[in-house]
């Protein structure tokens, strides 16, 4: 900073001179004008038009005219637990988990890497190389993966050059896992929802893994621990934070996705589908609303057990 | 320190490169001859696309209209971000805690549920579907991109450089404009930048804030759910990639160069 900055202009008397004054002297007054424009735009618009559209769950739909019947009931929400509906809860939380555990699997080794042998240099670009995919546009990664799984793809093309063309039939000729092709099934469903979320697992587990100390290790090592224990007893537990930290989000985010499921999955529904479809074409917002409780009711259970873990640290 | 094993290496690097083939696919695609499937290899090779979206009036329009709402939405986010950063990064009061949630909660929240409720607020004040529509739902997810960088930012600076521009006779604006500002400038324009790839980018809360405007990523959104115009897409797909890539790299730069503020030792 030059010299020259101090040639200011000796502050002006009048009402904004006045304002500054009692600005400065009261910073309870400050935070309250800095907080207001804010907390208009997210309290009254954004919360508001949250409650407004979450409370109709406990109203129901007139089965005749289709009209929203605006007396508190409970029947809209025990409709969750019909079996059609139950399934789409149970499906989805399912889908949810399998996507956490592979995103585990494959960033732990590459945050591990990251935090414990990479210099300065190539923990940069480890970075950079986990931030532009987790920053490039959503649908075009989804693109990315419709153009992989395709039958005619580029991933059927590659197992039939390698010879487990019979592998990925004998997969896709599985139940449950398999179907059609891959780009209408639960496994490319899955490995898209993996692609997707998979750098805000590697972000956390890099994060809590660079913070365990040197010096345990060093200890565990002169203890006599070998590889696998120190890993097990030391590394692992430490890095536990950072691996819920990271599930808060891989499991939120498929929680609540309905576009994956449209483009690349089987005909069943998840819980954002089933959102889309009531408040759309069937027209039931009480339904629409009562599912949309569903994510937010788990990842409030979800965040509680987490808070425990310290995972909020490795944030 | 010991070199890593061989399989670790290997599942490293595998896991990078998992983040990075899907990119590269899209790449060569927007080249290939073939217009009817998605077959591989590409038959052969081709400018011919480009030149073909190049013309196409519906899609500069749709372009036009994602930039729109992307800059406004932005300096909207600019504006809020950073009055609750300025209030809540180094105060302490009853009710913080929850305010913080609430500036956290337009991305923690499934977007279908944001989208929704917002649909159904402007149907019941009867606000008729526009571009400003979709503005508001934008900036009400791109705030706390800002307000993060802000409060990060404004945590680090120290607040004896603010005590020693008042005691120097600078009023309350005189020391924001010539004190504050300077020090978390990058780190608002990194978090403008990040809001602005946020908001080109988003579909979900689009879908039900928009009426009969299309935004890059609808138009894209229509294209994934009943291909029709594949080569275009292909193209337009990279294109979204490179008008993202840039801003995102230059947030990352400026961010990084930002970690030295002065005052920060003490």
């Amino acid at each position: 900073m030059s010299l020259a900055t101090f040639d200011l202009p000796a502050p002006r008397d009048g009402a904004l001179r006045r304002l500054s004054d009692r600005l400065v002297r009261r910073a309870r007054l400050l935070t309250l004008v800095l907080l207001v424009p804010p907390l208009l735009w997210l309290g009254l618009i954004y919360l508001g038009s949250l409650f407004v559209f979450l409370g109709q769950s406990i109203f129901s739909i007139d089965e005749f005219s289709g009209t929203i019947v605006r007396e508190p009931t409970i029947t809209t929400l025990l409709e969750l637990f019909r079996p059609a509906n139950y399934d789409i809860v149970l499906r989805t939380v399912g889908i949810s988990a399998v996507v956490t555990v592979l995103c585990v699997v494959i960033a732990f080794p590459v945050a591990y890497y990251a935090a414990r042998y990479a210099g300065p240099r190539a923990k940069a670009a480890f970075y950079l190389a986990v931030m532009m995919p987790l920053w490039s546009s959503y649908l075009v990664k989804v693109y990315g993966w419709k153009l992989l799984l395709a039958k005619e793809g580029a991933i059927g093309w590659f197992a039939g050059r390698l010879g487990l063309g019979g592998a990925l039939e004998a997969w896709l000729a599985l139940p449950v896992v398999g179907g059609p092709s891959l780009s209408v099934s639960y496994t490319g469903m899955v490995l898209v929802f993996t692609y997707l979320w998979l750098p805000f697992m590697i972000l956390p587990v890099q994060a809590a893994l660079e913070r365990v100390p040197k010096s345990l290790i060093e200890a565990a090592g002169d203890l006599g621990a070998s590889p696998a224990t120190l890993f097990r007893t030391v590394i692992l537990p430490l890095a536990m934070p950072g691996v819920v930290a990271g599930a808060i989000f891989t499991f939120s985010l498929t929680l609540g996705d309905y576009i994956v499921p449209q483009i690349i999955g089987t005909s069943a529904l998840v819980l954002g589908q089933a959102v889309y479809m009531q408040q759309g074409t069937a027209g039931n917002i009480p339904l629409a609303a009562a599912f949309s409780l569903v994510p937010i009711l788990v990842m409030a259970l979800f965040l509680t057990l987490a808070k425990r873990t310290g995972a909020f640290d490795a944030l | 320190m010991t070199r890593a094993s061989l399989p670790l290496r290997i599942a490293a690097v595998g896991g990078l490169a998992f983040l990075h083939i899907p990119l590269l696919f899209i790449l060569l695609y927007a080249f290939t001859t073939e217009e009817k499937s998605y077959a591989f290899p590409p038959p052969g090779f081709t400018l011919k696309w480009f030149g073909v979206v190049w013309g196409r009036a519906d899609i500069w329009a749709a372009v036009g209209l994602s930039l729109k709402v992307a800059t406004i939405a932005t300096v909207l986010a600019l504006v809020l971000g950073t009055l609750a950063a300025g209030a809540l990064a180094r105060t302490r009061f009853f009710g913080r805690e929850p305010i913080s949630l609430l500036f956290v909660l337009p991305i923690a929240l499934p977007g279908i549920v944001t989208g929704i409720a917002l649909r159904q607020a402007f149907g019941l004040m009867e606000i008729p579907f526009s571009f400003w529509t979709i503005v508001l739902g934008h900036a009400t997810f791109c705030i706390v991109v800002v307000y993060n960088n802000a409060v990060a930012r404004l945590r680090r600076l120290s607040p004896s450089l603010i005590e020693a521009s008042m005691d120097l006779g600078a009023d309350a604006f005189q020391t924001f404009r010539l004190i504050v500002l300077p020090n978390i400038g990058t780190a608002l324009l990194a978090g403008g930048m990040l809001a602005f790839a946020l908001s080109f980018d988003e579909v979900i809360v689009t879908t039900f804030t928009a009426g009969q405007q299309s935004t890059l990523p609808i138009w894209m959104l229509s294209e994934l759910i009943r291909p029709r115009q594949r080569p275009v897409t292909n193209v337009v797909a990279v294109l979204i990639i490179i008008v993202t890539f840039l801003p995102i790299l230059a947030a990352y730069y400026l961010t990084r160069e930002g970690e030295a503020v002065a005052g920060s030792g003490k």
